[in-house]
């Protein structure tokens, strides 16, 4: 062995008899058995890590130009976008981050919905799951208002404004969130906080618990087979193959289309023909004129589409939060023995298609303005929408679902 | 002492040290929480504001702004007022049994004066600010519209004394903040009138 070899594992050693280095390599990496047939839909995990580690590095950097005042918000992000050396890519790299933080994570979580991976024993997988996107979605909210645009302003009046909703306490409640009785440069001040500070330090332990507690019970697989429970002599799945160096080599080729594509959106469309950036957000916040128009960012639209279904104040709110609360509840609403889609009966792969249809469509409708048409429209896809949960136990309970294999497969 | 004695008395101060520990870290969290509540200068900043009305004509709109908030003044002509009783079946609550208004300004007109209307220019649905529709500015919303506010956010109209329209998401009549006339051509924002007060 070279001398320079010897100084390495001489020096890995010494911290291996202090801290669980090689363990957690093995553990996490080198002999962690994932099952050998992870398909396209298994790219998206890596890929959202990905995005959150752009999203801190650019974000770190932004804070470094930005001023979190309602005087000088607007002005900073104009200096970020022209005087500031790169500062229009670091800009655009962390606003095309956000929306591709949220396609990512969408895309991530219908996986988990097209092969169950939120069933036993993966609940809690799918519950921390669901608190990453709850916090990912304070996140995005917080950071709109960070540019100080009439969109940034209107948007975070009408989100805050859905908490006066609540009976008794909504009134105070607006206020206590605002610290004014009105969006101000105090309520600027402390979304900044809580955007570059307090969620992201969660983010980032929900992201670590989410982890652990996959590598606990191991990943499911497009066919929705438990490769625990064949084993070889030695311990290990038969189906299953090293996390290294198997898959850290496909996720990075997803890692490079993934970044052609994103780097395609920040170079050639950062605003996405105002689906990314909104038009309205060019103009600085104006607390007595609201745009003609106002919609928010495209990942929150299908929820929006429900509250303006509702033509009911209070209504309209609990709709909307239940429509993001079911989630959590998805691993004990299927009733179904059989993970994968593959395996399952017509009733939920139709259910699902409809699922996919109406949140597609919802996130539609919510960036249209409200006409009578649009909002029957909406209150249709929103039924079906509710209909794919609450009918859940009684679908997926005698759904003619196939005999699913006692291995993996390889198609 | 034997044993069991001793676990008990254990278990106690166990027991005894998490509840005081637990009454800290609540009492603790009380400035943390509090900490967001507006603060002295927030309060000092919502201070009156006076509103010169002296050349406003019947139909014409003044936007200022107190507590940050959007608060418009309306001078409503004779028509305006008279048409207000006309379209009271259309509306949620067009006696303002709501409590949306002080005391002073629960009336017909939802004001302290007939011709001059006092509101706060957001919507009470989700907090945008409505557009002003003239009476005689050209609109969709049919033949008996006699003037007032459309909420471009999600549709909510209200007429031309802040009473909301069925049949809209906003479920009241914008608010009447508080006011008072200080003379003939200037209004005080964020005093009460001594008016009607009872």
């Amino acid at each position: 062995m070279s001398r320079f070899g010897k100084a390495v594992d001489s020096t890995i050693g010494w911290i291996d008899a202090r801290f669980p280095l090689i363990k957690m390599w093995n553990d996490h990496l080198a002999q962690y058995y994932a099952p050998k047939n992870f398909n396209f839909w298994y790219y998206f995990g890596s890929l959202a890590l990905l995005v959150l580690v752009l999203q801190f590095l650019t974000g770190i950097w932004l804070t470094m130009n930005y001023k979190p005042s309602a005087e000088n918000a607007f002005a900073s992000v104009e200096y970020i976008m022209r005087d500031v050396e790169w500062g229009w890519l670091i800009r655009y790299m962390h606003s095309t981050g956000a929306s591709a933080f949220f396609i990512v994570v969408y895309l991530h979580m219908f996986r988990a919905m097209l092969y169950g991976s939120y069933k036993k024993p993966r609940e809690l997988i799918w519950i921390l799951g669901m608190f990453i996107y709850l916090c990912l979605m304070a996140e995005a909210f917080f950071g709109y208002l960070l540019p100080w645009g009439q969109m940034s302003y209107w948007g975070a009046q009408v989100i805050i404004s859905l908490f006066g909703a609540i009976p008794f306490i909504g009134e105070e409640l607006t206020l206590w969130i605002r610290g004014d009785f009105n969006v101000s440069d105090i309520t600027l001040n402390r979304f900044f906080a809580l955007h570059v500070i307090a969620l992201p330090l969660l983010l980032v332990g929900l992201v670590f618990l989410h982890i652990i507690a996959l590598h606990e019970v191991g990943s499911n697989n497009p066919d929705g087979v438990e490769i625990k429970n064949k084993k070889d002599a030695n311990g290990v799945p038969l189906d299953g193959i090293r996390f290294h160096p198997y898959y850290t080599v496909k996720d990075m080729v997803g890692m490079v289309v993934f970044l052609i594509l994103f780097a395609m959106v920040v170079f050639f469309a950062p605003e996405m023909g105002g689906y990314f950036l909104e038009h309205a957000n060019f103009e600085p916040a104006d607390p007595l004129k609201t745009p003609e128009h106002i919609a928010p960012v495209w990942y929150f639209t299908p929820f929006y589409a429900i509250l303006r279904a509702v033509p009911d104040k209070l209504f309209g709110v609990l709709a909307m939060g239940a429509a993001v609360m079911l989630f959590f509840a998805l691993p004990w609403l299927d009733k179904s023995p059989v993970k994968s889609i593959r395996y399952r009966g017509w009733k939920y792969r139709g259910a699902l298609t409809a699922f996919a249809i109406s949140f597609v469509a919802l996130g539609w409708l919510g960036l249209q303005a409200a006409t009578p048409t649009y909002t029957w429209l909406a209150r249709f896809f929103a039924v079906v929408y509710f209909g794919f949960f609450l009918l859940m136990p009684f679908y997926t309970r005698n759904d003619n679902d196939k005999t699913v294999p006692e291995r993996v497969t390889d198609r | 002492m034997c044993s069991d004695e001793v676990n008990r008395k254990r278990r106690n101060l166990i027991a005894a040290t998490t509840v005081v520990g637990g009454a800290g870290a609540a009492a603790t969290a009380v400035p943390f929480l509090s900490s967001w509540q507006p603060s002295a200068r927030a309060r000092a900043i919502g201070a009156p504001v006076e509103v010169d009305i002296s050349d406003m004509q019947p139909g014409d709109l003044k936007r200022t702004q107190w507590q940050g908030k959007p608060v418009w003044v309306l001078r409503r002509g004779d028509e305006t007022i008279d048409e207000l009783a006309r379209i009271e079946g259309e509306l949620r609550d067009p006696d303002s049994s709501v409590e949306q208004q002080p005391a002073y300004a629960r009336n017909e007109y939802r004001s302290l004066k007939p011709e001059y209307l006092v509101v706060v220019g957001l919507c009470t649905h989700l907090g945008c600010s409505p557009s002003y529709k003239a009476p005689d500015e050209d609109n969709d919303f049919g033949d008996d519209w006699i003037g007032g506010f459309f909420c471009p956010c999600h549709g909510s109209r209200f007429d031309m004394a802040g009473r909301v329209y069925k049949g809209v998401p906003a479920p009241t009549n914008m608010v009447v903040p508080p006011y008072k006339f200080i003379s003939d051509n200037r209004i005080l924002i964020g005093e009460d009138s001594s008016e009607g007060v009872a």
